[in-house]
């Protein structure tokens, strides 16, 4: 039965990931995560043969004997005894080859992944309960920038990401470009990613880090340089200002209520840091570290209650009026 | 002269069989009724309160799993809140670790050793009638605080800092931590008893080659116990410390690390697993020969290969913490040791099937379970090879491919073992065999039942979904493969359900069993069944390591033990001579009331430091009262 399981299940599930799956180890899209899935592949190959030998040796030694009654227990014979030593240790003379070879396969995969160079391409994603901090560091202090929960890479190009934990222990993976790499309060972690194709591909945290570890996701971008040298220089740029009105209001609104105090909106007096940075969020694809995608309606519910719709994220129901809720939410899907 | 015929006339050499066992009915019984009950020191009346205790946790444990499988069924599922559902995959993990695995395994060695080693009890008694009380202490604690919304809702393994002072508010972490002290103290207890029935209680002439696997196998698996379970008794401790008096272990604002919880915790929570695997090796070694008729191939090998696991053990922790980020060098070394252990186990399934072609199979249910074993451990392993590769375990970490990974090597690996062994040995337990036709059917739909269940959640780990989720997104395509698993893990608890049925009315109307139904050749199945409270009527005396399968059919005894009080017979480590006779602690209410003081203190503690000082107070009183000479013929001795 676990045999036809596996038969029938395992193609189906790899026609699933070449087609719409965009976090998954069985999709890659990254010279790590293909690496990776070609180790994944030879493993599991191998050993799907040994499992299947195994379990012939088995079923033959069940089946040569059938059909006895409990019979008086058989006296050993040294011969018989001798002839079965021999096949057991060829058995585990088998065994510790194929164990020798993974291990060996283990360590080249290893070694050929940290391949990382001077001039990649910096990120510092912290990990908070519930989101993930993304800051571009260059050399020069000028160009640096941060957004939130939406990582835009350059095809091609290595890409150096620095994992720090905040709070609690959270973990960076995403499938189809690379392994996973956990961000630990005081400790500084690494993790080199490279995607080989443009996409967007979903990553989520993987290590449980308290109520909403379930909606901690992120995306990860992989555009050609250009266009991603584009988007960085707007992600530079402080929030756009704007004289229409019902946007103008909402940005009163959005400074004047508590909103500020948490967050970030570069060229504003909302300089608050406890929340993500909201410079750019209407030019997001998602709200809430992937929850929803980035529509003013969406920003509407999500000011509106935050605590239906992600229970136990750190982000306080803030009182508006129907007036102020439209408003605000104006304000911050106009923030491109 | 007088003393000297006192003496004669209460050997058992003098008296009449009837007499005889009379007389050592009268000396180890256990007085009926309730004070009887409490008092005890009896190893099969605390093996058998141990063993239903611990699988009534299992089906606790089972319909926490299946509310989560519920929750599960479907993307964003609103069942059951994120809070909740924490709480619930905390407890299903830590009750079936520390609840329902580790004191079953302890349970059956402490039932089984003593009869199959051919003693009269186990050592240290009154130990183990305390380590059963505070066992269940630990139990209670657990699942009262989870009904009254305190469960622990961390993980079992509670990784600081989101267990530690800031980030886990209320007492919900504590209790986790104490609930780990009580366990494990009950656990150190067992372990002790069982190394000292193993070494220095063997019947005469059962020298180390002649142990049964099962009791090698326990005998392994207490040292893991005693070398272990510090280590996590010592992190749970310092987080109580960080929680309740403000330390800083796991601080790195203050110079506390945060990994060296996960390596103080997976330094005991690795040689765990084998903890709970070592004792299944033992079921299906002795299942195995029963069952093919023939004893089972590569004994010395099997011990050599539970002894290597053993060590092995503690030598792969670290392939739990690969994406932490330690040097590549140690994370090499430890890919290597982790996937050296599959030697060891490979030998096992080697020498079984090997024993298997040999012999004669007789399918009967034991057997059954063996099979299923061997099926799906085989299958366990070879995930447990893909995950000791680092690179390989950077893309499934906790995943679901680890959920389906362990899960296999705890139900294929161990369950299924066991279950065999509960079909194996009720007979002997309770003295009625339960139903084949019963058995049969639990085994298929929990065979299949569970490969339906674990089987697709290797795909959807490989496919991207994260452990200890409470839901998931409807734009990740993990939904069909997610309702196919809930609605299979319906089968594997009608399996369940099945086995428990049959359990509960073959203990009241099966089949009576007769001494040894299943002509096994060890020598729990050279007494009555049940066994009665002396276990053996004269000492046996083994010259092989199936005692029962001899050519004459005579069992050897030994005599010369006195009636008139406790006494079992002293033999040597390696040749099991016999050395001495030495009077084994008769009933007593003292281990009971020093659990309810160590309880009492266990858990003040949880709510202020000083219940370590006033607490130990009582302790102090009943562990006095405990050792306090009671004039009997036992202190005399």
């Amino acid at each position: 039965m676990p045999r036809l399981v596996r038969i029938t299940l395992l193609p189906a599930c790899l026609l699933i990931g070449g087609c719409n799956n965009w976090q998954s180890a069985l999709d890659t899209h990254g010279a790590s995560a293909a690496s990776l899935k070609q180790l994944i592949i030879f493993i599991v190959a191998v050993c799907s043969v040994v499992w299947t030998l195994v379990m012939i040796a088995m079923i033959h030694a069940l089946w040569r004997r059938r059909g006895e009654r409990r019979p008086q227990p058989i006296e050993l014979a040294p011969a018989r005894e001798r002839r079965l030593s021999y096949v057991v240790t060829a058995s585990v003379g088998a065994t510790t080859i194929i164990i020798a070879m993974f291990t060996l396969a283990s360590f080249f995969t290893t070694h050929a992944l940290n391949a990382a160079g001077p001039d990649d391409l910096t990120i510092r994603v912290r990990g908070l309960q519930w989101w993930w901090s993304v800051e571009y560091v260059g050399p020069d202090p000028s160009r640096r920038f941060e957004t939130a929960n939406e990582i835009h890479i350059p095809v091609g190009r290595n890409v150096h990401l620095l994992l720090e934990g905040d709070d609690v222990i959270h973990s960076f993976w995403a499938p189809s470009l690379a392994g996973k790499q956990d961000l630990i309060p005081g400790r500084l972690n690494e993790l080199t990613i490279r995607a080989d194709h443009a996409g967007t591909y979903r990553g989520q945290c993987a290590e449980f880090c308290g109520l909403q570890h379930a909606h901690m996701a992120f995306l990860v971008i992989a555009e050609e340089p250009a266009d991603f040298e584009r988007w960085a220089e707007a992600q530079r740029a402080s929030a756009i200002e704007t004289s229409d009105e019902a946007i103008t209001t909402g940005r009163d609104v959005f400074m004047r209520k508590a909103c500020a105090g948490c967050h970030t909106i570069r060229g504003t007096k909302a300089t608050g840091t406890p929340g993500p940075d909201l410079t750019h969020v209407g030019g997001r694809r998602t709200i809430a570290a992937g929850l929803f995608e980035t529509t003013r309606g969406s920003l509407a519910a999500w000011v509106a209650d935050p605590q239906t719709l992600k229970p136990g994220n750190n982000m306080p129901l803030v009182p508006l009026t129907p007036d102020e809720l439209r408003a605000v939410s104006a304000y911050l899907a106009s923030l491109k | 002269m007088t003393d000297d015929a006192v003496h004669s006339e209460t050997l058992d050499t003098e008296l009449a069989r009837d007499h005889l066992q009379h007389a050592l009915a009268q000396t180890w019984k256990t007085e009926p009724g309730f004070w009887g009950a409490l008092t005890t020191v009896d190893h099969k009346i605390i093996g058998r309160r141990y063993i239903f205790t611990a699988f009534l946790f299992l089906a606790l444990g089972g319909v926490l799993a299946m509310l989560m499988r519920l929750q599960l069924a479907q993307p964003e599922g609103r069942m059951i809140g994120p809070d909740r559902f924490n709480q619930i995959f905390t407890m299903h993990g830590a009750n079936m670790m520390f609840l329902f695995a580790v004191p079953v395994m302890e349970a059956m060695g402490v039932y089984l050793v003593p009869l199959m080693v051919g003693t009269r009890n186990i050592a240290f008694p009154r130990l183990n009638a305390f380590s059963y009380w505070i066992y269940l202490a630990g139990g209670l604690l657990l699942w009262i605080a989870f009904a009254l919304d305190m469960g622990p809702d961390v993980g079992w393994f509670a990784y600081v800092p989101l267990s530690g002072p800031q980030y886990g508010t209320g007492k919900r972490a504590d209790i986790w931590a104490q609930m780990i002290t009580f366990t494990e103290l009950s656990a150190l207890a067992v372990a002790v008893e069982i190394v000292v029935t193993v070494f220095k209680q063997r019947a005469p002439g059962m020298s180390l080659d002649r142990i049964p696997l099962f009791v090698w196998s326990m005998l392994v698996t207490s040292f893991l116990v005693i070398v272990a379970m510090p280590a996590i008794m010592v992190a749970s401790t310092s987080l109580i410390l960080d929680r309740l008096v403000g330390t800083h272990f796991f601080n790195p604002a203050e110079g506390g690390d945060v990994l060296l919880w996960q390596h103080l915790f997976w330094f005991f929570g690795h040689p765990e697993v084998y903890i709970i695997f070592l004792p299944a090796v033992g079921m299906v070694s002795t299942l195995v020969a029963t069952f093919a008729r023939r004893p089972v191939f590569g004994y010395l090998a099997l011990v050599m290969a539970v002894v290597a696991t053993g060590i092995l053990a503690f030598g792969l922790w670290v392939h739990h913490m690969f994406v932490t980020g330690l040097p590549r060098l140690g994370e090499s070394f430890f890919t290597a040791s982790s996937m050296a252990i599959a030697l060891p186990a490979g030998i096992q399934i080697f020498c079984w099937i090997a024993t298997l072609w040999d012999g004669r199979p007789v399918y009967e249910t034991p057997l059954l379970f063996v099979i299923g074993f061997i099926v799906t451990f085989v299958m366990g392993g070879m995930t447990g090879v893909m995950v000791a590769s680092v690179p390989f375990d950077t893309q499934v970490h906790d995943t679901y491919f680890v959920v389906a990974h362990f899960h296999y090597v705890l139900i294929g690996g161990a369950v299924f073992p066991l279950l065999g062994a509960v079909y194996y040995w009720f007979p002997k337990i309770v003295g009625r065999m339960m139903s084949e036709r019963l058995g049969r059917l639990a085994f298929w739909l929990i065979f299949v039942g569970f490969h339906l269940t674990f089987f697709p959640m290797h795909i959807l780990g490989l496919e991207g979904m994260p452990r200890r989720i409470y839901t998931y997104q409807p734009d990740l395509p993990w939904h069909g493969l997610n309702l196919f698993v809930s609605i299979s893990a319906g089968i594997l608890a009608l399996g369940f359900l099945v086995f428990f049925i049959d359990a509960i009315t073959s203990a009241r109307s099966g089949p009576p069993a007769g001494d040894n139904p299943w002509d096994s050749p060890t020598l729990e199945w050279a007494t009555a069944s049940p066994p009665p409270a002396y276990n053996f009527t004269h000492i046996p005396v083994v010259d092989s390591a199936n005692p029962l399968w001899g050519q004459s059919g005579v069992l050897n005894v030994a005599s010369g033990l006195r009636t008139n009080r406790r006494e079992i017979v002293v033999t040597t480590i390696s040749t099991g001579q016999p050395q001495a006779r030495e009077s084994s602690p008769r009933n007593s209410i003292w281990p009971l009331l020093a659990a309810i003081a160590t309880s009492i203190m266990l858990i003040w503690s949880i709510f202020s430091p000083w219940a370590v000082v006033w607490g130990s107070i009582p302790v102090a009183i009943t562990l006095i009262g405990w050792f306090w000479p009671a004039g009997t013929p036992e202190d005399d001795a």
